[in-house]
C-alpha cells in the first residue's frame, strides 16, 4: 500500500471529501435513471422495470434521500469537524444499505401478496448501485481514520451480522434468488460442501509439494528458470482448457485401468479439476516460499550461527518462523484464485457452486445463476479477508 | 498473479516464441488436414472434428473480444491510475487501491455470470465482464508503477524546468512503463481465458468447440479448443515478457 494517505493535495473551501461527495452523487444518479427491481410473471422472462421511488414505501425512500443529504453534508467542510464527520459516515452508510435491503425485501413480499404465485422479484441495477455506495463510503471512512484491522474486522462482522439477520428472518424469501434457494436448499448445502472440498483437496496436495519446491528455489538457484518457467507456463493456460485436457488423459486412464475407477479417477468429476487447481496453485506457493525465505536477512542467519544453532534448527526456529507472512500472502492469493476456478470445475462435472451458474445459464433461468455467483463472490471476500488477519497476525513482533 | 521476474535466457524464449507462435497459427488454419488424427485416436466419435464453425473464425472471435475489452480497460486503467497519482486525484488513491485489490477476489468466472442479468446473453455482457475485470490489474499496476519513481527524481526534474506534463511523459510513464506492462500481461491473460468461458454465456469464442465437446461428450472438440486457447495464452505471454524486458530501462 502506498504511503500518500495523506490529503495533501489542493483543498476546496467547500468540500472537505470529495470521495464521499461523488459517491453520494454517483448513487443519487444511479438511483435515478436505473430500474431498483424487475418484476417478471414468471422465473424465465425478464421482468419488467420498477423505480425506487415507486417501489419503496414513502418513509423508505425519504429516509434514504434524507440520508443522502445527511451524507452529503459529512462531504462538507462546514459544519462537521472532519473527525465527526467520518464517524457520522460509519453511522450513516451501514443504516442506508440494511434500509436498501429491508425496502428490497418490503417490496418483494408485498408484490408477491398481490401477484400470482409463480412471479418473480429481482434486484435491478439501481439496487446494486445503491448496496456498493455505501460500502465504498465506509471503506473510505476507514481509510481516513487509519482503523486497525481488529476493529475495522469486528465493525464488519456486526454489519454482516444484521445482513444474515435479514436473510435468516425471511424478511427477503419474497425475492427470486431466495424462491431458488428454497427449491434447491438440499443442493445447495451440498454444492457449497463440494466447492469447500475441492479447494480443500487441492490446497493441501499444493502446499505440500510447493513448500519444499519454494525452499529448493531458494537453496539452488540453479532451478529456479525451469521451475518458475514451468509453473508459469501452467499459470498462463486458461482454467476451462487446462481443467479440459486433463479430461482425456485420465478417461483413456480410466478406461485401460478399471481398478481406478474404484478410487474416483475418472475423465469427468473431481480428479481433473483438482489436479489443474494444484498445477494453478503452485506458482503462487512456491513463489513466495522463495521470496519468504530470501527475505531473510544474512545478519540474521549469521546471528543464528553464532549461537551455535544446527542448519536444522535454524530452518524451523528462525528461517520459517521468519518467511511465514510471505507464505501466507501467498497461501491468501492461491486460496481465493482456487475458489474462483472451483466454479469453472463445474463445466467438467466436478460440481461446486459453478453448477448453479452454468445450470442457470442453461435454463435462462438468472437467479439461479446468481444463487451460484453470490455466495461464490462471498467466499472468496471472506476467505481472503480471513487470510489477510492471519498474514497480518503471523508478522513478527515489532516488524521488519 | 504477477509475472516472476526472474528472467530466463532471452535468446531461447524469443525462439519458443516464434517456434510456438508458428505452431498456433499452423493448427488455427489447418486443423482440418489433422482429421485423420481425431479418427485414428477417437475411432468411436461420429464427428472427431468441430466444423460447425472454423477454427480460423473461431480463433478472431476469441481475439476481438479480447482486443476490444483490453483496449478499453487499458486506456481507462491506465487513465484512472494516472488520475489518482495527480495531485487534484489523490484524495481517491486509497479507495481506488483497495477496491482494484477487492475486485480481484471476485472470480472472473462470477463476474460474467452477474453481469448476465444486467446486460443480457452475448458477445456485449461478455466485453463488459472482461472489460470490468481486465480493468483491475492495469490500475494496480499503473499506480505502483508511478508510485515506485523516486520523489528526488521527479524533484531533479522538476528543477530542470519541466512542465507537468514533461515530466509525466518523459520521466515518469516510462519509468513506470515496465511495472504498466506487467499489468496489462496479467489483465490480457485472465481476459484470454475468461472469453473462453464467454461461450457459456452465448459469445462465441475458442470456448465454443471446448463447451459443445463436453456438453455432447466429445473429447475430440475439447482437444482442439483447449490446445488453441492454450497456445493463444502462452504465446501472448511470452510476447508480453518480450515487451516488458524491452521496456526494463537501463536494466
Amino acid at each position: 500500500m502506498l504511503s500518500t494517505q495523506v490529503s495533501n493535495g489542493r483543498t476546496s473551501p467547500l468540500v472537505a471529501n470529495r470521495v464521499l461527495l461523488t459517491l453520494v452523487v454517483a448513487a443519487a444518479i444511479g438511483a435515478a435513471l436505473l430500474s431498483f427491481v424487475a418484476m417478471a410473471p414468471n422465473r424465465l422472462v425478464s421482468g419488467e422495470p420498477i423505480n425506487l421511488i415507486a417501489a419503496l414505501r414513502p418513509w423508505q425512500w425519504i429516509t434514504l434521500v434524507l440520508l443522502a443529504m445527511l451524507l452529503a453534508a459529512c462531504a462538507l467542510t462546514r459544519p462537521l469537524s472532519p473527525q465527526g464527520a467520518l464517524y457520522l459516515t460509519l453511522i450513516a452508510a451501514p443504516v442506508w444499505l440494511v434500509l436498501v435491503l429491508y425496502g428490497l425485501g418490503d417490496y418483494a413480499t408485498r408484490t408477491l401478496q398481490e401477484a400470482s404465485a409463480s412471479a418473480r422479484v429481482s434486484q435491478g441495477a439501481a439496487f446494486w448501485i445503491l448496496v456498493f455506495c455505501p460500502i465504498l463510503m465506509m471503506l473510505d471512512a476507514f481509510q481516513r481514520l487509519h482503523t486497525n484491522l481488529a476493529l475495522r474486522g469486528l465493525y464488519t462482522l456486526i454489519l454482516v451480522a444484521i445482513v444474515a439477520a435479514l436473510f435468516v428472518s425471511g424478511h427477503l424469501d419474497g425475492l427470486a434468488i431466495m424462491y431458488e434457494y428454497a427449491n434447491n436448499r438440499d443442493q445447495f448445502t451440498d454444492e457449497f460442501i463440494a466447492h469447500l472440498r475441492l479447494v480443500a483437496s487441492a490446497l493441501s496436495p499444493a502446499l505440500a509439494i510447493g513448500l519444499p519446491l519454494g525452499l529448493l528455489a531458494h537453496r539452488r538457484a540453479g532451478t529456479r528458470g525451469a521451475l518458475f518457467g514451468v509453473l508459469n507456463f501452467f499459470q498462463t493456460i486458461p482454467s476451462i482448457a487446462l481443467f479440459a485436457l486433463l479430461v482425456a488423459p485420465l478417461a483413456a486412464l480410466s478406461e485401460t485401468f478399471p481398478l481406478l475407477r474404484e478410487f474416483g479417477i475418472k475423465g469427468i468429476g473431481a480428479t481433473p479439476a483438482i489436479i489443474a487447481l494444484v498445477m494453478y496453485a503452485l506458482l503462487p506457493i512456491v513463489r513466495n516460499t522463495y521470496a519468504g525465505f530470501n527475505g531473510v536477512a544474512a545478519t540474521t542467519l549469521e546471528a543464528a550461527r553464532g549461537m551455535g544453532m544446527t542448519s536444522r534448527q535454524i530452518l524451523w526456529r528462525v528461517e520459517i518462523p521468519l518467511a511465514l507472512p510471505v507464505i501466507l500472502a501467498g497461501l491468501r492469493i492461491v486460496t481465493v484464485q482456487a475458489i474462483g476456478l472451483a466454479v469453472v470445475a463445474a463445466l467438467i462435472g466436478a460440481g461446486g457452486l459453478g453448477a448453479f451458474i452454468f445450470q442457470g445459464l442453461g435454463q435462462y433461468a438468472i437467479d439461479l445463476v446468481l444463487l451460484g455467483a453470490i455466495p461464490t463472490i462471498a467466499l472468496a471476500v471472506v476467505a481472503d479477508f480471513i487470510l489477510q488477519i492471519l498474514v497480518v497476525l503471523s508478522r513478527p513482533p515489532g516488524g521488519r | 498473479m504477477k509475472a516472476v521476474t526472474l528472467r530466463a535466457p532471452t535468446q531461447t524464449r524469443t525462439w519458443l516464441l516464434i517456434a510456438l507462435s508458428v505452431l498456433l497459427v499452423v493448427l488455427v488454419l489447418f486443423m482440418e488436414e489433422l482429421k485423420p488424427l481425431f479418427e485414428a485416436a477417437f475411432p468411436d466419435l461420429r464427428s472427431p472434428l468441430y466444423d460447425r464453425e472454423s477454427f480460423l473464425q473461431l480463433t478472431l472471435d476469441h481475439l476481438l473480444l479480447v482486443l476490444v475489452s483490453s483496449i478499453i480497460s487499458v486506456s481507462v486503467g491506465v487513465g484512472a491510475g494516472l488520475f489518482v497519482t495527480r495531485p487534484s486525484g489523490r484524495e481517491f488513491e486509497p479507495l481506488v487501491s483497495s477496491l482494484a485489490a477487492i475486485g480481484q477476489t471476485f472470480p472472473p468466472a462470477a463476474v460474467l455470470a452477474i453481469v448476465v442479468p444486467l446486460a443480457g446473453f452475448g458477445f456485449i455482457p461478455t466485453i463488459v465482464a472482461l472489460t470490468l475485470y481486465g480493468l483491475l490489474p492495469v490500475v494496480q499496476n499503473t499506480i505502483a508503477g508511478l508510485g515506485t519513481v523516486p520523489a528526488t527524481t521527479l524533484e531533479a526534474a522538476r528543477g530542470t524546468g519541466m512542465s507537468r506534463t514533461q515530466v509525466l511523459l518523459r520521466v515518469e510513464l516510462p519509468l513506470a512503463m515496465r511495472v504498466i506492462i506487467a499489468g496489462v500481461r496479467v489483465s490480457v491473460i485472465i481476459n484470454i481465458g475468461t472469453a473462453t468461458i464467454g461461450s457459456t454465456v452465448g459469445a462465441q469464442s475458442l470456448g465454443t468447440p471446448i463447451i459443445a465437446g463436453l456438453v455432447g461428450n466429445n473429447i475430440a472438440y475439447v482437444i482442439q479448443g483447449a490446445v488453441l486457447v492454450g497456445l493463444l495464452a502462452i504465446v501472448t505471454d511470452l510476447f508480453f515478457e518480450r515487451l516488458e524486458t524491452r521496456f526494463s530501462v537501463g536494466g
